[in-house]
């Protein structure tokens, strides 16, 4: 009986396996289990959330694998890992650790400003972020297997994951009412691989799951985010920098499962204490903003 | 005929379609009234532990036990999980099935796996003779089955990856994730 490992079916099937659920920042073991204990569908290990990320300021690399590796000990769940754009090496790395999931994200500092990891070398999925349909695109292209919105991380505003989730999502829209005859010159003005234009407009959907991150701080940020039609949400800085983190988790699970049901979202938004204090986005200088890192 | 799919978390929308292809009313179960007027349900695959979690946030145990005493219940993956008597950890269960099952069986994502299987009550049941080439997602294996509950199908070294009681079905691997609608045909043929 012939056996295949890292086939593009079992990459793009593990993120198939998350829809409708919340993946959630985590920086110890203990954070990780309160993330599981409140019905998270996976775990993103890392050293500092990005609200902290920013704070600190300097180079923000992957995280200590000991760290990763006790955190994988500690859940059941999967559990993600970030390495940074283009730093191939940190991904061997994570592979090696056997992380289930690699996010090259531009919440770490690049380590290579023309490209990103082809991530077809690799049998561990990757995810990458996007603002629009031709960056999205183009990490399928290389190989990502898990599509997320980028948002602006560690703010707490929900504005730009609003906009890139709506661009993209607009983006698909537009082209599924295309000539077919339209896809090339489409696809050369997004900058996307012609298959993958053709094979998104044929689906009418992104090809891979796509999910919103960057900004969802509330179990209505996450209920808004899936009425607009993503497949699920990333929750990073907004639960371990709130009042009262457990809670605050399983009630965004909750919110993600019963995005339609506006009496449950009332229920669950009750007495969740403090909300991450976050920045408003329309006012933070550009320098300051992560969501342009990725080419 | 009618199918809800349990839709707290996970893969339900490639179960409902897959549903559609074989032209199969589907309808999406999150709360314990979405139950009414269907003939089946599917548990599809995600993770066990978050849709225990929701399944009894909103008072959905009792409601799918009794459901299942009468009615056909697949469950995918996590479903099969969660149609299970014992997994060995403490997570809630309907414990619907006489069937032990392990989770995380084969290992982590890059041990993750596609292979053939034999099934012949599969191939009896749609009249062809092709094996059916399963889907394993950090999938968990059925240790044991006991009582009336019976073996499907194993992978080569013996592990036992699907699972009949009556109307109750158990698979380790996704029909859904694949384009080929044999599985599914197979449930329905499970409903009264």
């Amino acid at each position: 009986m012939e056996v295949k490992t890292g086939t593009w079916t079992e990459k793009k099937g593990l993120a198939q396996m998350l829809k409708g659920g919340v993946i959630m920042d985590v920086v110890t073991a203990e954070h990780a289990k309160i993330a599981e204990d409140a019905g998270a569908c996976a775990v993103m290990a890392l050293e500092r959330v990005p609200a902290d990320i920013r704070a600190d300021g300097g180079v923000a690399r992957m995280s200590d694998p000991e760290l990763i590796l006790k955190i994988i000990d500690s859940v059941s769940i999967p559990v993600m890992a970030k390495c940074r754009i283009g730093h191939f090496v940190e991904a061997q790395i994570l592979e090696s650790l056997g992380v289930d999931y690699i996010d090259e994200s531009e919440v770490l500092t690049p380590a290579d400003e023309l490209n990103h990891i082809l991530k077809h070398n690799f049998k561990v999925p990757f995810v990458c972020g996007c603002r629009n349909l031709g960056e999205a695109l183009r990490r399928v292209g290389e190989g990502a297997a898990m599509i997320r919105t980028k948002g602006e991380a560690g703010t707490g505003d929900v504005v730009e994951a609003v906009r890139h989730a709506r661009t993209v999502l607009g983006d698909i829209r537009k082209l599924t009412t295309m000539a077919d005859e339209e896809l090339m010159r489409y696809s050369k003005e997004i900058g996307a691989p012609y298959e993958l234009v053709k094979e998104t407009k044929e689906l009418g959907r992104m090809p891979v799951v796509n999910f919103a991150a960057g900004g969802v701080a509330t179990p209505a940020d996450a209920a808004l985010m899936m009425q607009l039609g993503v497949d699920g949400v990333f929750v990073g800085s907004g639960i371990f920098k709130s009042g009262d983190p457990a809670k605050r988790a399983n009630a965004i699970v909750k919110a993600v499962t019963h995005y339609q049901d506006a009496s449950i979202l009332a229920e669950v938004s009750k007495n969740l204490g403090e909300a991450m204090v976050g920045r408003n986005v329309s006012q933070m200088p550009e320098a300051e903003k992560i969501a342009g890192r990725g080419w | 005929m009618k199918i809800g799919v349990l839709a707290l978390q996970g893969d339900f929308a490639e179960h409902i379609s897959m549903l559609k292809r074989l032209n199969v009313e589907t309808s999406e179960v999150r709360l314990p009234e979405h139950l009414k007027g269907l003939d089946g349900l599917i548990i599809p695959g995600g993770e066990s532990t978050t849709i225990g979690k929701m399944a009894v946030a909103y008072n959905l145990m009792d409601s799918l036990k009794t459901f299942g005493q009468r009615h056909a219940i697949w469950g995918t993956c996590a479903g099969a999980i969660f149609l299970s008597k014992d997994i060995g950890r403490d997570q809630p269960l309907l414990g619907l099935m006489d069937i032990k099952v392990q989770r995380n069986a084969f290992g982590r994502q890059i041990d993750s796996f596609e292979t053939d299987l034999d099934i012949p009550e599969l191939k009896q049941a749609t009249g062809t003779k092709e094996d059916y080439r399963a889907v394993f997602i950090r999938a968990p294996i059925i240790e044991s089955v006991s009582g009336d509950a019976k073996i499907l199908a194993s992978v080569s070294d013996g592990r036992i990856v699907a699972a009949q009681q009556g109307h109750l079905l158990a698979t380790s691997f996704h029909p859904e994730l694949t384009n080929d609608t044999r599985f599914h045909k197979y449930f329905l043929t499970l409903i009264d």
